[in-house]
């Protein structure tokens, strides 16, 4: 592989490296007056970067062509379509954030340039076959993501939220480079490939707690059970469309990330880990549908929810077959479509000053007050408690199928029924804004970029999704492939 | 003769005080930042030590990139600090719950 073929293949990241820093630099000398165009200028590079990996995806890129540089980096098909997730979920926290910091008079440049250094970091994340680019991907994303959640100054909540994060994400990072340093001793190499060689002849104790202690860190990433603990407090402190950020991309990218380092790097002893993450799953799911039963605020209750959904993909991952890949990624698609939705929703929700709601008892009657935003809200609920005419409930039913093929019928059955206990928070809110008494304190008119990705959104999740599955499935089917072809 | 377990031993000391020193501390968030810095330095000791006992530069490379990141991350969890410190006034660390959990 010549100097410039890997140069070809990392250039999505090129592009958003010199993008972020110009803006920094255009940030730094024309002050916050410039941030209209900033966002302007970093919404074209992400659909620029898209448009580049976008081929490589439909093509289902995969084997020797895609390494670049001796192994470190792989632009496969897989990665690929999570940096596809990825940009576009990074592009929908750039079209919201202008109406909801311009409310606090602070819509500062360093807003997008942060969110495209994050991204970069992302797409090394997913990218990265080996341990060193893992970090470096890993660290980018998180250092860019601690200070975005402490954006809102004037707010001490957020910047709870961010010292929170801070600590939880700095020991999480600290406890997977331990076992990255277990695993670099007792196999002798960082790279992914010769990791798996070294596993394949059996494995000493050491490597052992080395996959331990780095499948910990990364459930910390993950927010997967039982080092989710941190995700309530920062999802409800963080501004709004950080919120969104933080429970899509990032997401995204450390479940991708989690993938390859178990399918290819540990992928020759499965064992060690298939139990690890069944454990997670599960205790994700329960966890993430009983914490959100009690919750008064909507921002802690997406974020149970998204522990829960966490639990559901990696549903996907503990069968380690291509099918459960597949189906994962699928899930994945589906859910930051959700996702971004309903945060896009929450943003509309302010009182006539304009100030952010967040109590789920201001949104009791809303079907009344703001009947079209009530009806979207209540779409997004149902899909993601999974009720059948709805495009959520695609996503659950191709991960439970992959995990009754693998041959795991008690996890899918365990899933399905803590689903169940799922669904009654999410119709709990379509109740309140369906059958409550009008609270009456949303008011105001919304954004139109609000509007527009509400409705994108929501037309995803109504049963005109279904129109997407074949393509979906097709494009989920080449990314596994790419994945196992690795390992 | 001072073999490659000694180092693990040693560091894998280090690591436990550094987590310990995150959740035992209920003090300062002064002390959190020294802990996170702990569980860092304990990894570069065993990055380096492998590497000099596996006769191979990767370990050593690893270490050089934790320790620049490192410098990066204290100075990100310094500015939070000041924000955090400015908002509150104070850094203590049963203060830290505006919100519950």
């Amino acid at each position: 592989m010549d100097f410039s073929h890997s140069l070809s293949l990392i250039l999505p990241e090129i592009v958003l490296s010199v993008a972020g820093l110009v803006l920094l630099l255009v940030a730094a000398w024309g002050g916050d007056k410039t941030s209209r165009a900033i966002t302007i200028a970093s919404c074209v590079v992400l659909a620029a970067c898209f448009a580049i990996v976008a081929p490589s995806v439909c093509a289902a890129a995969m084997g020797p062509d895609t390494v670049a540089f001796g192994g470190q980096f792989t632009a496969d098909a897989f990665a690929g379509i999570a940096k596809l997730m990825i940009f576009a979920a990074a592009g929908a926290a750039l079209v919201i954030a202008p109406a909801f910091f311009g409310r606090y008079g602070i819509m500062r440049a360093e807003y997008p340039v942060l969110i495209l250094f994050s991204t970069l970091g992302m797409a090394i994340m997913v990218s990265a076959t080996d341990l060193m680019t893992l970090y470096i991907g890993l660290e980018l994303q998180s250092l860019a993501a601690y200070v975005l959640a402490s954006f809102l100054r004037t707010d001490d909540r957020s910047a709870e939220a961010g010292l929170k994060y801070f600590v939880l994400g700095a020991l999480a990072s600290g406890i997977l480079l331990f076992g990255m340093s277990l695993v670099y001793g007792f196999t002798g190499t960082t790279d992914f490939g010769g990791i798996r060689a070294a596993l394949s002849g059996g494995m000493a104790t050491g490597a052992l707690f080395g996959i331990v202690f780095v499948l910990a860190g990364l459930a910390f990433k993950i927010s997967a059970v039982p080092f989710h603990m941190w995700t309530p407090d920062v999802y409800e402190g963080a501004p709004t469309p950080v919120t969104a950020f933080f429970a899509s991309a990032p997401k995204v990218a450390a479940i991708a990330l989690t993938a390859r380092v178990a399918l290819d790097a540990f992928g020759a002893q499965a064992g060690a880990w298939q139990q690890v993450v069944i454990f997670a799953a599960l205790a994700s799911i329960v966890v993430g549908a009983l914490g959100a039963i009690g919750q008064a605020n909507v921002k802690r209750l997406l974020a149970y929810s998204s522990i829960n959904n966490v639990g559901f993909i990696l549903i996907g991952l503990a069968t380690g077959t291509a099918e459960g890949v597949s189906a994962m990624l699928v899930y994945l698609a589906i859910y930051v479509a959700m996702t971004v939705g309903s945060f896009v929703a929450v943003l509309m929700l302010r009182n006539a000053e304009g100030e952010a709601l967040e109590a789920i008892s201001d949104m009791a009657g809303l079907s009344r007050t703001k009947p079209l935003l009530a009806l979207c809200l209540a779409m997004l609920m149902f899909s993601l408690a999974g009720i059948p005419p709805l495009f959520g409930f695609w996503g659950k039913f191709v991960v439970f199928q992959a995990a009754v093929q693998a041959d795991m019928v008690a996890l899918a059955a365990i899933g399905i029924a803590a689903s169940v206990i799922g669904a009654f928070y999410y119709i709990k809110i379509v109740k309140i804004m369906y059958f409550d008494e009008p609270a009456n304190v949303v008011q105001g008119r919304s954004d139109w970029a609000h509007w527009a990705l509400l409705a994108i959104s929501t037309a995803a999740m109504s049963p005109l999704g279904y129109l997407l599955t074949p393509w979906l499935g097709e494009l989920a089917d080449g990314a596994a492939a790419a994945l196992f072809l690795a390992a | 003769m001072i073999g490659v377990e000694h180092y693990v031993v040693v560091s894998s000391i280090l690591f436990v005080l550094g987590v310990l020193g995150i959740f035992l501390n209920r003090k300062n968030i002064i002390v959190i930042l020294m802990a996170i810095e702990l569980i860092l330095l304990a990894v570069n000791l065993n990055l380096v030590a492998f590497s000099a006992f596996l006769n191979d530069l990767t370990g050593q490379v690893f270490a050089m990139f934790v320790l620049t990141v490192a410098a990066g991350e204290a100075a990100i969890g310094l500015a939070i600090l000041v924000i955090y410190y400015r908002s509150r006034g104070t850094i203590a660390v049963d203060d830290v719950n505006r919100m519950k959990g």
